[in-house]
């Protein structure tokens, strides 16, 4: 992950990424998720460059980049830890891990301010027979309890 | 993420008929063990398995050759370890990395004894009562090895199909009286010949892998254990309509199955599958993976249309049908991934063996999917027909708690929570309907007798306003106030007031909201209200649950 402040280097980025894009059909949600997988994030100098590539207003790619979940306007931690809240993973007991990781000063949707951690909740990530899970850093985890968890938080798993 | 893909000398063969694929098989006398790259599988160490038997392998005086096949959907049992033997596959599971030495010491690869032994996989009775057809080679095939998918029967739908005119395809699938898979049941063969009919020069097949409902994980399943068979499906679709591009929108919560997709249709591409002349036809047809962006509502096929043009998922107003003016107002299959893959099936056998299968309106087989707390969850594919009791019970095995059953969510979070009253209801989608219910995708989720229903019903809420695109205003606006309504109730605030309200709330949704989303959201509250009204007068967390049992759930690491 490259992450710049300089307006040039994101504006570099973007074009380019747009440039590997621009044959698609609707080649916006591909292009901001290059963006993303590229900075980390979809940095706010990034909507006006997509705007101007794509031909299309700052207010509609500003409008696509709030409406998703996954369109991060901040970097995240280095650790990204995503808790399953969806019904099959509440039946077992995924509020507890929601608990635990309040009890560990970890805030849902929040990153740490030492950016370590950015603990997230997520609805469903299709493992609904061995719940609770939990995604860190891409990772799918089954059968998680709190102990695990903090093990997966504390990056030990 | 580390998606390990077996060595394969078919991979990258670029022959235009599988009778030229070249011999995958290796020459040495290894023993074949085969052992899940499934997510499931994986997030309980599925990798690790497979690498401690290569390195074990590596040390040793033997030759195993890894097989990352997808799963055979008994989850309770993954990681699950079948070893190749003269009798047949036999099971082991499940099996941590410390147990391969152990295993391997007993005679694993001539499938010797062993406490984690399960015997045949084939001949497990979980399995073999089952009637797998769209399932039929998750779990057994090497998902990304086009020789392997041929040798099992792929792309004798597509052959057949690409054999008969694309009227009679439509036929074919009408007469088998397939209905989608993605929930609403529509026939669809209708769905086909609405495109069809439509003069376009341009038109598309959108496969909806949105697979967002609780509970639900087939369309992952398959497509991450068997990614031809979808191809196969969405390029039958595209000859019977006349379409030349297709996209499959996957949602990005599965990593997997979007890498599994996109490798398969790569691989595809060089069998001359897809492409120019799909088989030496005149058909030319070419797919592309999308990835949503966490968007629930995307699921919902208008959502998913706006998503894929690069615009917010905001819900559509119907007509115009997608069918007639879909992706980029052109005309446009939209089909559920267990629809799709349903097809090659019907194409194959032919629609009289598919329309056999079933009870009444509901033909064929199901996928059903046991989620949440159960003891042995996983992927159940029998005939419509078959009651609730038997699979929770008899393949489910209860709960995976020990405690009791109280209800049992269906169709997703927009579906009932049912009691155990209505668990004789057979799965099919017009019972259900009259029991206020909805079988929609088969996704079965169990709560033990911990369960705070009202709390249920306020996430149904809560989950409805955090997802709502915000097109309509009794979604939008209906579900905060359903979660204020709901919180009063349970505080006992003027009960029977805001009961009246939430009803009348609930009336509107329904009524008024632009698609299922808003629509549906109050099937699990009244269902909630219905059959389990006492949880709505406060307190039955605090004052029945606790003493019982503070914690509740049994997981790892809190037993």
């Amino acid at each position: 992950m490259t992450t710049s402040g300089s307006d040039v280097t994101v504006e570099s980025v973007v074009r380019r990424v747009v440039a590997d894009h621009r044959g698609q059909r609707g080649a916006l949600l591909p292009a901001l998720h290059a963006v993303q997988a590229e900075l980390g994030h979809v940095p706010q100098e990034a909507v006006p460059v997509l705007a101007d590539e794509l031909n299309l207003s700052r207010a509609d790619v500003h409008g696509v980049v709030t409406f998703y979940h996954d369109f991060r306007r901040e970097p995240a931690g280095r650790t990204t830890v995503r808790i399953c809240r969806a019904e099959a993973c509440q039946a077992l007991g995924a509020d507890r891990l929601v608990s635990y990781a309040r009890e560990a000063g970890l805030t849902l949707g929040e990153t740490t301010p030492d950016g370590s951690v950015t603990v997230e909740q997520v609805f469903c990530l299709g493992n609904c027979a061995l719940g609770p899970s939990v995604e860190a850093n891409g990772r799918l985890y089954g059968r998680v309890g709190p102990a695990r968890l903090g093990s997966i938080l504390n990056g030990t798993v | 993420m580390n998606n390990s893909s077996p060595a394969d000398a078919s991979v990258g063969a670029t022959a235009g008929s599988p009778a030229d694929i070249p011999d995958g098989a290796p020459s040495h006398c290894a023993t074949t063990v085969y052992v899940p790259r499934d997510s499931a599988a994986r997030s309980v160490g599925a990798d690790e398995v497979a690498a401690a038997l290569q390195r074990a392998a590596t040390r040793g005086d033997f030759a195993v050759d890894v097989v990352r096949n997808g799963s055979r959907g008994m989850l309770w049992l993954e990681p699950m370890v079948e070893v190749a033997t003269p009798r047949g596959r036999v099971g082991y599971g499940p099996v941590t990395p410390e147990d391969v030495d152990g295993l391997l010491a007993a005679g694993l690869l001539d499938g010797a004894d062993h406490p984690l032994r399960l015997g045949l996989v084939d001949e497990l009775p979980w399995l073999a009562r089952q009637n797998r057809v769209t399932f039929a080679r998750v779990g057994v095939i090497d998902p990304l090895s086009p020789r392997d998918y041929v040798e099992h029967g792929g792309l004798a739908g597509l052959r057949a199909a690409l054999a008969l005119a694309p009227a009679d395809v439509v036929a074919e699938v009408t007469e088998s009286g397939l209905r989608g898979r993605g929930g609403a049941g529509f026939p669809a063969g209708i769905k086909w010949k609405t495109v069809l009919e439509c003069a376009d020069e341009l038109k598309f097949v959108c496969c909806n892998a949105d697979e967002g409902d609780s509970g639900t994980f087939a369309d992952r399943m398959v497509m991450e254990g068997d990614p031809f068979l979808l191809i196969e499906g969405m390029t039958i679709a595209a000859h019977a309509v006349g379409a030349s591009e297709g996209y499959l929108y996957i949602r990005s919560e599965y990593p997997d199955a979007i890498a599994t997709m996109r490798e398969a249709i790569e691989l595809a591409r060089g069998q001359g599958w897809l492409g120019k002349g799909v088989l030496g036809s005149a058909l030319d047809f070419d797919l592309h993976v999308r990835v949503g962006a966490g968007a629930y509502i995307c699921g919902e096929e208008t959502s998913m249309l706006e998503s894929l043009e690069g615009k917010r998922g905001m819900v559509r107003a119907k007509p115009p049908i997608p069918a007639i003016e879909g992706l980029f107002g052109k005309p446009t299959v939209v089909n559920n991934v267990l629809t799709l893959t349903t097809v090659p099936t019907v194409l194959a056998n032919g629609a009289k063996a598919y329309q056999d299968l079933g009870v009444g309106r509901s033909r064929g087989t199901q996928v059903f999917q046991l989620g949440g707390n159960i003891a042995r969850g996983g992927i159940v594919e029998t005939a419509f027909g078959i009651t609730l009791r038997e699979l929770i019970e008899e393949y489910g095995g209860g709960t995976h708690t020990g405690r009791p059953v109280r209800t049992v969510q269906v169709g997703g979070p927009l579906g009932a929570y049912l009691p155990d009253s209505l668990f004789d209801l057979p799965m099919d989608y017009e019972a259900f309907a009259e029991a206020g219910a909805m079988l929609g995708h088969g996704g079965i989720v169990v709560f033990d007798d911990t369960v705070d229903m009202a709390a249920q019903a306020r996430f149904a809420m809560e989950f409805c306003a955090e997802e709502s695109c915000g097109k309509c205003t009794p979604c939008r606006v209906g579900s905060v106030r359903g979660v204020e309504v709901i919180d009063k109730i349970v505080a006992g605030t003027h009960r029977d007031e805001n009961l009246a309200l939430l009803e009348d709330l609930c009336d509107l949704m329904t009524d008024g909201s632009l698609c299922a989303m808003g629509g549906l959201t109050p099937m699990p509250v009244r269902s909630a209200l219905t059959h389990f009204s006492d949880d709505f007068h406060g307190g039955r967390r605090l004052l029945e649950i606790q003493p019982v049992n503070a914690t509740g759930v049994r997981t790892e690491g809190t037993a």
